[in-house]
């Protein structure tokens, strides 16, 4: 009953649209939806603050809204109909686990443009983007490769999913290859976002000798303990200085404003097509590394801006072989470079070469 | 440098909190009063000490805050269970959503901006015996005032007048009731003063483990404060050793990954539950100490018989 209820809802919803854009030099009407709150200092504010550049850029041609704190369960289809009928007909999904409300919702309004992070399911009107965040970690593990004394570094993440995987994988080659004796220890903390967690998996790795420690969690507790301690730290997805500005040495951060902006523009001049995905790294400026800290000496900041000209002129990719796993195996043949377009490449579960340990099963 | 040191102090660190918690918790259940909205209260606590210091830099104002937005809330919380005689489980878990939501309205600005650390107390001389000052006496002030707090409380409940009657109530309001004594004046106080101490846990939180807001930051240690007080059988040493165990167990797991111990991560993740549930299941395997211990009228509204 209400599924049909909600069809009719839709269908209505559609018809009005449908004829109000045929009438209009309106607006366009873009909406983007949060898992967090605008002011999460990490994740959801980088995407609040494109859309803020994105409205900029766009004047009076677009009209944007954002609906934070959106979890990722039935709720979201609820708040993603909403928006289709409200007018909206380019709508950012900024979370991964949007995926399957999105399905339904776009079957239902087939004529709004829907764009979802991280995912892996296109359609018609669906897309999908994601950063080259190995890339980011790359350079993160070319800096703690150079910055490190005691020669261990220190990764604490969240779950081992490829695309964490990948993370510490990517930063354990670019600290390898400036700096062969570096081992990396990873700690699992089985949660995306608990400071207090995340604090003491930092204390533990640091007491354990790691002064370069790495996080693939949210919040910025392990930069506070590293500036406590006085060791060295990595922020992800926002710059997160200001809770240790002697110890983050610098970090990876998003910039979404000129995908949101090429998008919208496709929208606008009906170039727009669905079932694309899209994967933007340094070159792009989707990947943006955080200031580097003063205290890099220029010897090793030249090194970082070396590898960073050859990431983004692709010269140099973070999976180019041969590159063993820490069991001995070869994961990639000598000559050969794993890319985002490989089967192998979203299924990476394995450690390379110089990480302590064995993976979490 | 020796990694067992700052190990153990970790612990004591990730600890205190719960203690916080779980001793005001004891008390709130000792007078037969359900509270199941700690959580809710830590986070209001943490917010409004962050607030609190972030404008007068004080960390003292910062905790005073805390512990009164702790009370405002565990008030609200008393008047619907205790005057309105509501259902004490309903009414606590509404609290913690409330709290949840409060919170994050409350510190939408505050997100992102940064505390410095509260500095740690070095006991003149004892702080600089090798190892034993370092273990011992070299904390934030409110790791110590947690164990005074703790003496407090454990000295209350088993010795003080007010603290038996409390004791009473929790088992038979009505004959407490019957004998002069005012189960809601006692039991209005008991609520009072867990919701200062879940504020004051919630502050630990935000001002002295990782100084900064950051919204549902408590991530269950409410939660958690609250199976402490019902394993550890209403006994105030036995909740504070829960507390140090559940820390310890947590801290271990982590340790372990970093020496590369082959165990799957997921199970290291479950060993600080089911270690603390195990170890004080064995401590308190007697089902007598239980009955004992256990407030008879937990959870249920009193009615004054005319």
């Amino acid at each position: 009953m209400l599924i049909k209820k909600w069809k009719y809802l839709g269908i209505a919803a559609y018809l009005i649209t449908a004829s109000s854009v045929a009438a209009s030099a309106e607006p366009l009407k873009v909406a983007f939806v949060y898992l967090g709150p605008v002011k999460d200092g990490g994740w959801t504010q980088m995407h609040d603050e494109a859309r803020q550049k994105l409205e900029k850029a766009m004047g009076d041609k677009i009209k944007t809204t954002f609906v934070e704190n959106v979890p990722e369960t039935a709720d979201s289809e609820r708040v993603f109909r909403q928006l289709a009928a409200d007018g909206n007909k380019l709508i950012f999904a900024t979370s991964f686990g949007y995926m399957e409300p999105l399905q339904k919702v776009a079957k239902i309004f087939p004529n709004v443009k829907f764009e979802h992070v991280n995912g892996f399911k296109t359609a018609p009107n669906i897309v999908v983007y994601e950063p080259r965040f190995e890339e980011g970690f790359y350079l993160i593990g070319t800096v703690a490769g150079q910055m490190t004394k005691s020669n261990t570094l220190g990764f604490i993440g969240s779950f081992p999913i490829p695309s964490v995987m990948r993370n510490i994988d990517s930063m354990t080659l670019g600290a390898l290859a400036v700096n062969p004796k570096v081992t990396m220890k990873p700690i699992w903390v089985n949660t995306w976002y608990d400071p207090g967690k995340e604090r003491q998996a930092a204390e533990t790795l640091i007491a354990q000798g790691a002064d370069n420690v790495a996080q693939n969690t949210d919040s910025p507790a392990s930069i506070q303990a590293a500036q406590e301690k006085g060791t060295y730290a990595f922020s992800i997805d926002a710059d997160m200085a200001s809770f240790g500005p002697k110890a983050q040495l610098t970090g990876t951060t998003e910039d979404w404003s000129g995908y949101y902006i090429a998008e919208t523009k496709k929208v606008l001049d009906g170039t727009w097509t669905g079932q694309r995905h899209t994967r933007w790294g340094l070159k792009e400026g989707m990947v943006v590394m955080a200031p580097l800290n003063a205290a890099i000496p220029p010897a090793a900041v030249k090194v970082f801006e070396d590898t960073k000209a050859k990431l983004v002129s692709g010269e140099l990719k973070p999976f180019t072989g041969p590159i063993d796993d820490n069991t001995g195996a070869e994961k990639v043949a000598a000559g050969k470079t794993m890319t985002d377009t490989d089967a192998s490449f979203n299924s990476v579960n394995w450690y390379v070469k110089g990480i302590d340990g064995s993976v979490p099963k | 440098m020796n990694p067992i040191v700052p190990m153990i102090a970790s612990t004591v660190v990730a600890a205190t909190p719960l203690i916080y918690a779980a001793l005001g918790e004891t008390v709130v259940e000792k007078a037969g009063v359900l509270n199941l909205g700690i959580e809710g209260m830590m986070l209001i606590g943490a917010v409004a000490g962050f607030a609190a210091t972030l404008a007068t830099g004080s960390d003292f104002v910062g905790f005073i805050a805390a512990a009164s937005a702790g009370v405002a809330l565990s008030l609200a919380f008393g008047f619907l269970t205790l005057n309105l005689q509501t259902n004490q489980v309903a009414t606590g878990l509404a609290l913690t959503l409330f709290g949840i939501g409060l919170s994050a309205f409350v510190g939408h600005n505050l997100a992102g901006t940064p505390l410095p650390p509260l500095p740690s107390i070095s006991i003149p001389g004892l702080s600089k015996i090798p190892v034993v000052g370092d273990l011992l006496f070299h904390y934030d002030i409110m790791v110590y005032l947690s164990l005074v707090l703790f003496a407090g409380v454990q000295w209350f409940l088993n010795r003080s007048h007010a603290g038996l009657t409390l004791r009473a109530i929790g088992e038979s309001p009505s004959v407490a009731h019957a004998i002069g004594k005012s189960v809601l004046t006692t039991r209005y106080l008991a609520v009072m003063f867990g919701g200062a101490c879940a504020g004051v846990a919630g502050a630990y939180l935000s001002l002295v483990q990782t100084p900064m807001w950051v919204e549902g930051m408590s991530a269950g240690k409410g939660w958690i404060a609250l199976a402490l007080v019902v394993f550890g059988t209403w006994k105030p040493a036995r909740v504070v050793l829960g507390a140090y165990l559940f820390g310890g167990v947590t801290q271990f797991q982590l340790f372990a990954q970093g020496f590369g111990l082959p165990i799957p991560t997921e199970f290291l993740s479950m060993l600080p539950y089911a270690a603390t549930i195990i170890v004080l299941v064995i401590i308190c395997r007697d089902p007598k100490t239980i009955l004992l211990n256990q407030p008879a009228s937990l959870g249920i509204s009193f009615h004054a018989a005319a």
